[in-house]
C-alpha cells in the first residue's frame, strides 16, 4: 500500500492517534514511548512533505475524497511545509527532553497523562499548519490550547492554576473572535475553503461584514499570538508551566497562531485589500514597536529567568509583526524567517533553563548565581541563546534581523532601521541580567552539588543550540524556504 | 411602502440584534467579574452568541433538511449547523476544563474570587518565598 499520498493526512493522524494509545497503555514508559515514537514520524512525515514541495510543488488532499471547496482539503505550500518542520521538530527534540525533566516537576501517576496532552497539542498545532479549511483551523486551534491549558496547569506551583486559567480565558476569547470573523465570512463567501474564499471575496471586498471579520480575525488572533498589549497571559503561563511545556509552547503554540494570521491576510484577504481599507499597517507597525520596546523594558527588570524571557517573547513577536506590516516580499521574509529562527532559540532556552531548575533548584536570579562556574555548557548554551535574542552574527538572531533591516531599507524607512538597533540594545540588557549574575556573581554555597544532567536532557538541548550557530551560519534551508512562501503569498508580487 | 421595507429590515435583523446583545454581555461579565465561575459563566453566553450567529443566517422558516423529494422544496443550509456542532462540544470542553481548574484553584488558594487569589500572589512574592 502505498502511503505516500497520504502523507498530508497521516501528519495529524498518528499523533491524533497515538493520544488515546497513551491513556490506554497507562505505564509511563509505554506512554512515553508511543509519544517518543509519533513526533518522532511526525518530523519524518514533516520533512516528507517539505522535499516533496520543494519537488513539486503544492500538495492538495481531500479528506474523505470529498473534493474541495466542499469537502475539508489538506493543503501544505512552502509556508506549511516550514512550519511543520518547525512544530514536528520542536517536539521531537522536547519530548525526550521532558521523559527526565517531569520527574522532578510532575506527579509520577500524571506523567503518562502529560504524553496524552502533549502529542494531543502536538496534532492541534500540526493540523493549524496543514489545514485548508477555514474552520477547520478553529477545531484544531482549540484542541492545540485546551491540551495547552492542562499541560500550564501541571505545573508544581499554585500559581501555575491560576494563570492556565487566565489563559484558558483570553484563549477561549480569541478562539472565540476568531470564530465570529470566520462565520461572517462564510455568510460572504458562501465557502471555508482557504483558497477558494481568496478567490471568492474579489466580490465582496471592502463590504461591511468583511472588514468587521477581518477586525474579529485580526483581534482573535493577536491574542494567540500574544501580540502587545494582548499578551497578558503569557508571561505567567510560561513561567509557572514544567520546564518542558514552556520549551515546547514557548517555540510553537505562538508562532502558529503568527501563521495563521499570514494565511488569512495574505491568502484569504490579499495583502493589498487588508493594508488598503483599514489602517492596518500603521496599527501593526505601532504596535509591534511597542511590543519591543514596552516588554523588553520589563524583561530587563525580571528576577525570575522564566519570566524574563517570556517578555522578550512578546518584545520578538514584535520583530515578526514588524515584518509582516511592511507588505513586500523581504519583510515577509524577515516574518517567516523570524518565525523558525526565534522558535529554535527560545526552545533552546527554555529547556537549557529546564536543565538550570533541575541543577539549581530554581530559575531566579538569585538562584543562577555562579552558574558559569557550576553548570558551564549549560550556562554557555544560555548566552547563545541570548546573543541570538540580540541578534549578534554567527546566530540565528542575526538573520532575521539583518532581513528585517533590509526590508525597512527598501521601504526608505532610517528611523525604523534605528529602532530596531535599539530595541536589541534592550535585548541585550536583559540578556546581561543572567551573564551579570552567572559569571560575575560567586557560586551560592547551598549549590555545591550539582546533579549531574541526565543524557536524555543534554543530548536534544545540545542539539537545539547548535541549530542555533547552524542557521545563523548556514540560511539556504530557512532563507530558501522563506522567501519563496512569502513570494507566493504575495502572489509574485515585489 | 417605506415604512414596511423598514419593518421587515428592524424583523430581518432581530437575530442579530439579539446575538450582539449575548456577545457583549457575555465578554463584559469576563471582564468585568471577579468570582471565577461567573467569569465562565460570561464566557459560555459569549460563545453561545457565535452559535446563534451561525445559525440564524442558515435557518429558512418552514425549510427542512436538504432531503431529495418532491415533496420538499425550501431547504435550510445544513453546514452552519453541522460546524455549530462542533463548536458546541468545543464549547462544552472549554467549560468543563475551566471549572475543573476552578476547582484545582479553590484547593489550592481557598478562593474563587480573583482579586484575593491575586493579593495571595502578591503578598507570596513581597515575603521573598522562592517557588
Amino acid at each position: 500500500m502505498n502511503l505516500v499520498p497520504h502523507l498530508p493526512a497521516l501528519q495529524v493522524v498518528i499523533p491524533l492517534m497515538a493520544a488515546p494509545l497513551t491513556v490506554l497503555l497507562r505505564r509511563r514508559s509505554v506512554a512515553f514511548a508511543v509519544a517518543l515514537i509519533a513526533s518522532w514520524t511526525a518530523l519524518a512525515i514533516a520533512v516528507l512533505l517539505w522535499l516533496q514541495v520543494s519537488h513539486s510543488g503544492t500538495i492538495t488532499y481531500a479528506i474523505g475524497n470529498w473534493p474541495a471547496p466542499w469537502g475539508i482539503e489538506y493543503r501544505v505550500d512552502r509556508l506549511n511545509s516550514f512550519m511543520l518542520i518547525l512544530v514536528s521538530g520542536i517536539a521531537a527534540l522536547v519530548l525526550p527532553f521532558s521523559r527526565a525533566s517531569i520527574e522532578a516537576e510532575v506527579p509520577a501517576s500524571q506523567h503518562y497523562l502529560f504524553y496524552t496532552m502533549f502529542v494531543l497539542c502536538l496534532t492541534g498545532l500540526l493540523g493549524i499548519a496543514v489545514t485548508g479549511d477555514a474552520f477547520n483551523i478553529f477545531v484544531f486551534l482549540e484542541i492545540s490550547s485546551l491540551s495547552a491549558y492542562v499541560l500550564i496547569a501541571l505545573g508544581r506551583d499554585r500559581r501555575a492554576l491560576f494563570a492556565a486559567y487566565q489563559y484558558l480565558l483570553m484563549g477561549s476569547i480569541g478562539a472565540t473572535f476568531l470564530v465570529i470573523g470566520i462565520g461572517l465570512l462564510y455568510l460572504m463567501t458562501g465557502t471555508l475553503n482557504l483558497a477558494d474564499m481568496g478567490l471568492r471575496i474579489a466580490n465582496v471586498q471592502g463590504t461591511r461584514p468583511v472588514l468587521a471579520a477581518l477586525a474579529f480575525i485580526t483581534v482573535g488572533v493577536s491574542l494567540k499570538l500574544a501580540l502587545f498589549p494582548l499578551h497578558q497571559w503569557l508571561p505567567n503561563a510560561y513561567t509557572f508551566a514544567p520546564s518542558a511545556v514552556s520549551a515546547f509552547l514557548a517555540a510553537t503554540a505562538t508562532k502558529v497562531a503568527v501563521y495563521v494570521l499570514l494565511r488569512f491576510y495574505f491568502t484569504v484577504f490579499g495583502a493589498s485589500a487588508v493594508f488598503a481599507k483599514l489602517p492596518m499597517q500603521e496599527m501593526m507597525l505601532l504596535l509591534a514597536l511597542a511590543g519591543m520596546f514596552a516588554a523588553s523594558t520589563v524583561a530587563i527588570f525580571q528576577t525570575d529567568l522564566k519570566r524574563l524571557f517570556a517578555y522578550s517573547s512578546v518584545a520578538q513577536i514584535g520583530y515578526i509583526i514588524l515584518g509582516m506590516s511592511f507588505d513586500s516580499v523581504s519583510g515577509l521574509t524577515a516574518s517567516i524567517v523570524h518565525l523558525f529562527n526565534h522558535g529554535v532559540t527560545k526552545g533552546a532556552i527554555y529547556m537549557l533553563l529546564g536543565c538550570v531548575a533541575l541543577g539549581m533548584g530554581g530559575t531566579t536570579l538569585g538562584r543562577v548565581q555562579g552558574l558559569g562556574k557550576r553548570m558551564p555548557l549549560t550556562s554557555f548554551g544560555i548566552v547563545i541563546g541570548g546573543l541570538s535574542l540580540i541578534g549578534v552574527p554567527g546566530t540565528a538572531g542575526f538573520i532575521s534581523k539583518w532581513y528585517l533591516l533590509l526590508a525597512a531599507l527598501e521601504k526608505g524607512q532610517w528611523w525604523l532601521v534605528f529602532m530596531i538597533v535599539l530595541s536589541s540594545l534592550l535585548a541585550a540588557a536583559y540578556v546581561w541580567r543572567f551573564v551579570e549574575a552567572a559569571y560575575f556573581q560567586e557560586p551560592r554555597k547551598d549549590t555545591d552539588e550539582v546533579a549531574t544532567t541526565p543524557w536524555l536532557i543534554s543530548v536534544p538541548t545540545a542539539i537545539l543550540v547548535i541549530a542555533i550557530v547552524y542557521f545563523g551560519l548556514d540560511t539556504s534551508f530557512t532563507i530558501g524556504t522563506a522567501s519563496d512562501a512569502a513570494t507566493a503569498l504575495l502572489g509574485g508580487r515585489r | 411602502m417605506t415604512g414596511a421595507t423598514t419593518s421587515m429590515t428592524l424583523g430581518g435583523h432581530f437575530t442579530y440584534f439579539i446575538t450582539i446583545f449575548l456577545m457583549i454581555a457575555g465578554l463584559f461579565i469576563v471582564i468585568s467579574r471577579s468570582n471565577l465561575i461567573k467569569k465562565l459563566v460570561g464566557l459560555g453566553i459569549f460563545q453561545t452568541s457565535v452559535y446563534l450567529l451561525y445559525i440564524a443566517p442558515a435557518k429558512l422558516i418552514g425549510g427542512t433538511a436538504p432531503i431529495l423529494s418532491d415533496a420538499f422544496t425550501v431547504y435550510s443550509n445544513p453546514l452552519p449547523h453541522v460546524l455549530i456542532l462542533t463548536a458546541i462540544v468545543v464549547g462544552v470542553a472549554t467549560l468543563a476544563l475551566g471549572l475543573a481548574l476552578v476547582v484545582r484553584i479553590r484547593e489550592a488558594y481557598e478562593s474563587i474570587e480573583e482579586d484575593e487569589i491575586l493579593e495571595l500572589d502578591a503578598r507570596l512574592e513581597r515575603d521573598g518565598i522562592e517557588q
